[in-house]
């Protein structure tokens, strides 16, 4: 469903992303881990043309993200993302952020718009919450309502960028545990973490990435039961160690 | 030196509806025209901000054009020189409210702009995430935000903007300062109406004043 070919990147003179290929199928659950700087964000940005990239082609369901003719915002509309920071919209309620896109690019009412919110609020565990600002939130509850606002759009696929990095503890479980739900319903993910942990547990496939390279793709019982790089191997052993 | 015996309080009295038709110009005029110089300005610095050199480089022009212009000149140069352009006669009302649009305009730009820098990428890209088009992630996302970050700012220069009123006297509108001129040579008491001018001035911009800082603090609470 998600296409990547010798996709090259660059912020000026900088090759952030380096021949990058590989693809997500449908109902795929797909880890991206890798150091700081390696280029996960960057790549997963592209997915959905939040960042350009110069050479190679990305496409979604059949769609060319790069493709000049390409109408992006239907296109993002389709794929949810999930930041790092939540990105809620800090002026609006939990609901008005999960209704926001739904009236003003899918064109419900608002009636359908909030019965929508409540259902994805209810899934997500906070079902009466709807009223609250995010100011108002913890963290994971933050991060669980962004969920929701992601899957109000009734989206083809799902795009993580290490949803649980900005949590306290405590808190990364309850949203963890909102993703391996999704992803057990099916949904098409692609999530950058270093919960390896979860990996484990849910994902399909591991993609590792350094200095914008793919250096390791691989299943995840293959992936966990020999890697192959050295690299890999000393990211995991400091991962592992925590 | 004036004796305080002197003082008459009654031509203030009897002059007060004329001063009060004086204020409501003014008023009326720093209303509008903060409506609609805080709506171009806006524009300016979406141009600014933009991608597009084009627009990047209008709104640096705008801007850099009207602030090395003293505000009368603006005001006289609408009142005067676009009737000869357009050839008809220009309402000085609306002359000098279009003026006072354009001039501000370059100051609520970089009010804008630093508003809408202040708010992070991740706001503009979760919005976009949802298939938000550019219009729709400014108008919804970014600017309710900024315009909330910058309201002090904003109430602050629109004060300024109300001071600044009084420079329509040049086309001969009857604003308020230019009222209580009026009654003190009518009636020779330029001392009672300057000092009311000034009292008046002060009491309302200095209240509105007040009002921002304390709005401030309570935002930042
Ligand atoms: N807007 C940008 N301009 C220049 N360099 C950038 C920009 N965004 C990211 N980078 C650089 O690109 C590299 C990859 O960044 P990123 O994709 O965020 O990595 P990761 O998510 O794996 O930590 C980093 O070296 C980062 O400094
Ligand atoms: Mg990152």
């Amino acid at each position: 469903m998600i296409e990547f070919k010798n996709v090259n990147k660059w912020y000026g003179t900088f090759q952030v992303l380096k021949e990058c290929t590989s693809s997500v199928k449908k109902g795929e659950v797909v880890v991206i881990c890798g150091p700081s700087g390696s280029g996960k964000s960057t790549l997963i940005k592209c997915v959905n043309g939040l960042e350009p990239f110069q050479e190679g082609e990305i496409s979604v369901d059949g769609v060319s993200v790069g493709a000049k003719e390409t109408n992006l915002p239907k296109l993002r509309s389709q794929i949810g993302m999930v930041f790092q920071n939540f990105e809620l919209f800090p002026h609006k309620t939990a609901m008005q952020n999960i209704c926001l896109a739904q009236i003003k690019v899918l064109g419900r009412s608002e009636d359908e718009a909030n019965t929508r919110g409540q259902e994805l609020l209810d899934r997500v565990g906070l079902g009466d919450l709807g009223y609250k600002y995010p100011s108002q939130l913890s963290g994971g509850q933050q991060q669980r309502v962004a969920i929701a606002r992601g899957l109000a759009m009734d989206p083809i696929a799902m795009l993580f960028d290490e949803p649980t990095s900005a949590l306290d503890p405590e808190m990364i479980n309850e949203v963890l545990d909102v993703m391996q739900q999704l992803a057990k319903s099916g949904m098409t993910m692609m999530v950058v973490t270093h919960e390896m942990g979860f990996a484990r547990r849910v994902a399909d496939r591991v993609i590792f990435m350094d200095e914008g390279e793919i250096v390791e793709d691989a299943t995840t019982d293959d992936f966990f039961g020999k890697p192959h790089s050295d690299r890999a191997q000393l990211f995991l052993s400091k991962i592992l160690e925590h | 030196m004036i004796m305080l015996g002197d003082f008459d309080f009654g031509v203030i009295v009897t002059a007060l509806p004329y001063l009060w038709d004086g204020m409501q110009l003014s008023l009326l005029l720093t209303g509008l025209a903060a409506v609609g110089s805080i709506f171009l300005g806006t524009l300016l610095a979406l141009m600014r901000l933009s991608s597009i050199r084009l627009f990047q480089w209008i709104g640096a022009i705008w801007v850099n054009f009207f602030r090395s212009l003293p505000l009368l000149l603006v005001i006289f140069w609408f009142y005067f020189l676009v009737p000869l352009i357009v050839q008809g006669q220009v309402d000085a009302f609306e002359s000098a409210l279009i003026g006072f649009v354009l001039f501000e305009a370059a100051y609520f730009c970089e009010i804008m702009r630093s508003g809408i820098q202040s708010i992070s990428r991740g706001q503009a890209w979760s919005g976009y995430a949802l298939g938000l088009k550019y219009s729709q992630t400014m108008r919804y996302v970014v600017l309710p935000q900024a315009f909330r970050n910058m309201l002090p700012i904003l109430l602050t220069q629109t004060i300024i903007l109300f001071q600044d009123t009084s420079l329509v006297f040049v086309v001969g509108l009857a604003d308020f300062m230019t009222s209580a001129v009026t009654v003190a040579q009518r009636d020779s008491r330029l001392v009672e109406l300057y000092v009311f001018a000034a009292l008046v001035y002060f009491v309302m911009c200095y209240f509105a004043s007040l009002s921002v800082k304390i709005l401030q603090k309570k935002m930042h609470k």
